[in-house]
């Protein structure tokens, strides 16, 4: 079973394809699970503490926008644990956590500089597209084991 | 670990959020259910959660998707009951992927009909090509 990032990090579809074929999809609502839920709940009311910031600076210099360091600091872990990586060219309709471009831009960056198997693909707009879409997904899963 | 889930159902599925919930009711799972428009959230441990999305995605398996879920259902950080009405964050994404959802679902069912992709098996390499490979060197 392989880790797999993600791309839309927040992707119903893709998190669901790679869960069903056998392996682990790392998804942004994990990590907010942890920080959310955690009992010790430092920084109400999403336990965000000054140690994000640091993880943040980890991926993005101190001048980049706050946003960004920010959203790193849940997507950069993620990008390390990654052991494979599925991501999904101009879905055209990000929003929330994965709603900032320039996050983005860095996030694919940093996936495809890591040097680990990586799908690229479009979101399908026909049946044919998504069976195509399925194939391939099931294919390069198949091949990470 | 207590977990959270989004269960979402193909809008051309048969099967509707209410029957999830009642299958989960009937289940004796110790989890807590809420019902929304477009799916089913569940909330409990996690090998409880794992072990009842099997039994869900039976249902229909081409049909039901499953997506993570950072806070609990009803937790007054998201819940838009406390925060003044309007969508919660994070809904337009499930609402832009849903619209997909069909198309996902009738090509998950139709290779399910057809098969997985098999594989070309390895062949032996044929005796005429070996011997050009040894005439080459």
């Amino acid at each position: 079973m392989a880790k797999v990032i993600v791309y839309p990090p927040t992707s119903m579809i893709l998190s669901d394809l790679v869960d069903r074929m056998g392996h682990k999809a790392l998804v942004v609502p994990e990590v907010v699970r942890k920080l959310a839920t955690d009992n010790n709940i430092a920084s109400p009311p999403l336990n965000v503490t000054s140690e994000e910031p640091k993880k943040g600076l980890r991926y993005a210099a101190v001048d980049v926008p706050s946003g960004i360091r920010g959203r790193m600091a849940l997507i950069g872990p993620i990008i390390d644990e990654a052991e494979a990586a599925i991501l999904v060219q101009d879905p055209g309709w990000l929003t929330g956590c994965a709603g900032c471009n320039r996050t983005n831009e860095l996030v694919r960056l940093l996936i495809r500089t890591k040097g680990i198997p990586i799908l690229d693909l479009s979101y399908p707009n026909n049946d044919a597209e998504a069976r195509d879409f399925v194939q391939k997904i099931r294919k390069f899963l198949e091949d990470l084991k | 670990m207590l977990v959270t889930k989004y269960i979402i159902m193909s809008s051309e599925s048969n099967i509707l959020p209410s029957d999830i919930a009642m299958k989960i009711y009937g289940s004796g799972y110790d989890v807590l259910v809420k019902e929304t428009c477009f799916g089913v959230i569940i909330n409990g441990e996690k090998e409880v959660v794992e072990a009842l999305i099997k039994e869900i995605r039976s249902l229909d398996p081409s049909g039901i998707f499953i997506k993570d879920r950072g806070f609990p259902p009803g937790d007054p950080r998201r819940c838009r009951g406390r925060r003044g009405g309007g969508a919660r964050p994070g809904f337009y994404m499930i609402e832009s992927e849903s619209k997909l959802l069909p198309m996902i679902s009738r090509a998950l069912a139709s290779e399910g009909e057809s098969g997985p992709i098999v594989k070309e098996k390895a062949r032996p390499l044929p005796l005429k090509r070996l011997e050009e490979i040894v005439n080459e060197g």
